[in-house]
């Protein structure tokens, strides 16, 4: 479980986080969801001890982020939203020495790291240089390297950032595969569809706080079901709609778009901003 | 505890081993030079107190590439923390500081030794050969200890490249240069003297040439090379907090 009570970060005066509070039971798969520089990365920054809080108080599986940091660190695998592996060490390289960090024995490494590279898919890299992985490959290993040490939580920076769509999806599906698994997963995104596709629950962030948590069908059902998208020359102006033959026999006048609502349509509802910019 | 500081100690031989034909290149060529310019060329006539000055470089060279080798660790430390954002995954770790500070003073370490054994090697085709005992290798552990150490603390504060190049240039040159490497430093005035006896160099250099010629070497240089060595692992350690945003 992962528990949020107040978390402030301040940079000068500059407020990142202005107060966030949040509880993520065990097995959710959570999204953070948010524009850039909404405060997505900070939090998880904060939460796996590459950033000090200004105030506040946070915990993981139980233990104090600040009082009882190694147990607390003990709980989580992080991948970040950059690919921080050593470029000239092996796949398996990079994933023992993780693994030797955790205090985890040569045999439970070894067992373990075939086992991951299995489940990645990539059980014939594991003598491959990482810096001669593609980016998607890189991400695999990153993910691969987050889980060896059996956590109950794992966050996820952005993880798909600067993907192409199908590797995207494969992606998702390994997250999802993950989750299935019964890990607690804090994913962080500015996708729309990686949040209604993965999320449990969804978080909205806007300029260091959250304005909105729920399920994704209860956030976007606040703005409607359907939508009517309309280029003007002020730009797009989009109409809602609770069914669709209302909105059918509005999309009867020439140049209006008939869509879903999505997760965008409730954040910029909120916020009169769009997460995607 | 143990067990991570050889994780931190073997991400760094792992990388020195990929690396190692290069990084044998990069620590025989400085020395070289020195070694023909100072010691072959222009220093082939001159003696101090009935010793050729190749005989009075070499330890010398010895005392600044512990220094300097050891010291190099911080650019490693920078560009994992940097560029790479390997420093990330150490901090997310369950490790305490004192593992990560230990693993990368021993990799520090190890890098000074590998140049010690290059710089010796040279000195052989130079024909050079002098007292290679365990208190020759005392003190180089120690100023090597001492420079790691110093080098992961200020790995840990500084909040770039630039920042970390600009330090090398104001603490670790001047030091190479006025630290006993090149001349003996009891050749200069008493108030000069004063100053120099106050970098770990000084008194590294001393040491070293002092076992190396088969002298007496100062008990008290050894003694404050240790203490200022275990002081600044201590600084190193309270430091890795501070690379925290």
């Amino acid at each position: 479980m992962i528990s949020i009570k107040n978390l402030k970060k301040a940079y000068g005066t500059n407020n990142a986080l202005t107060g966030i509070n949040l509880t993520v039971p065990a097995g959710e798969l959570f999204a953070y969801l948010g524009p850039n520089g909404a405060g997505k990365s900070t939090t998880i920054r904060i939460l796996t001890g590459l950033t000090k809080m200004t105030d506040g108080q946070a915990s993981l599986g139980g233990f104090d982020i600040e009082t009882e940091a190694i147990a607390a660190k003990r709980q989580f695998g992080v991948v970040h939203q950059y690919v921080n592996l050593d470029q000239e060490l092996t796949v398996f390289e990079n994933l023992d020495i993780h693994g030797q960090l955790f205090g985890m024995s040569k045999d439970m490494r070894k067992a373990k790291i075939e086992e991951l590279l299995a489940y990645i898919e990539m059980a014939d890299r594991a003598d491959t240089l990482i810096k001669e992985l593609s980016g998607g490959l890189k991400r695999r290993v990153t993910i691969a390297r987050a889980l060896l040490h059996e956590p109950s939580i794992l966050f996820l920076d952005e993880p798909t950032v600067g993907l192409d769509a199908a590797i995207r999806r494969r992606i998702w599906a390994l997250i999802k595969k993950i989750q299935q698994q019964g890990t607690t997963i804090f994913l962080t995104t500015h996708h729309i569809e990686e949040a209604e596709f993965l999320a449990h629950r969804v978080a909205f962030l806007d300029e260091g706080r959250i304005v909105a948590l729920d399920s994704p069908a209860r956030l976007m059902a606040g703005v409607g079901t359907w939508a009517i998208d309309q280029l003007k020359d002020s730009g797009m102006e989009t109409r809602y709609f609770k069914d669709r033959e209302q909105a059918a026999a509005f999309q009867a006048e020439d140049g209006f778009t008939l869509r879903r609502v999505n997760l965008e349509d409730a954040f910029l509802s909120l916020t009169g901003k769009k997460v995607q910019a | 505890m143990i067990n991570q500081t050889i994780a931190v100690y073997r991400r760094e031989m792992l990388i020195l081993k990929r690396r190692f034909k290069r990084q044998v290149a990069g620590q025989a060529i400085l020395p070289l030079l020195y070694l023909v310019t100072f010691g072959y060329a222009m220093g082939g006539e001159l003696r101090f107190d009935d010793i050729s000055y190749l005989e009075f470089l070499l330890p010398g060279l010895v005392a600044m590439s512990s220094m300097t080798q050891a010291f190099a660790i911080a650019t490693d430390i920078n560009v994992a923390r940097f560029y790479w954002h390997i420093f990330d995954e150490f901090q997310a770790a369950p490790i305490s500081n004192a593992s990560y500070v230990a693993g990368e003073v021993m990799a520090g370490i190890t890098r000074a030794i590998i140049s010690i054994f290059i710089i010796l090697g040279l000195g052989l085709l130079f024909g050079v050969q002098l007292h290679y005992g365990p208190i020759f290798w005392l003190a180089i552990l120690l100023n090597s200890f001492l420079f790691a150490s110093l080098a992961v603390a200020l790995a840990m504060v500084v909040k770039s490249h630039a920042d970390q190049s600009l330090l090398t240039s104001f603490v670790i040159t001047p030091m190479a240069f006025l630290g006993g490497t090149f001349f003996p430093v009891d050749r200069l005035p008493g108030w000069l003297q004063n100053i120099l006896g106050l970098l770990p160099l000084t008194h590294a250099s001393t040491a070293i040439r002092g076992a190396a010629l088969g002298k007496d070497v100062n008990v008290m240089s050894l003694i404050l090379l240790t203490i200022t060595g275990i002081i600044l692992f201590w600084v190193a350690f309270f430091c890795v907090n501070k690379a925290r945003d």
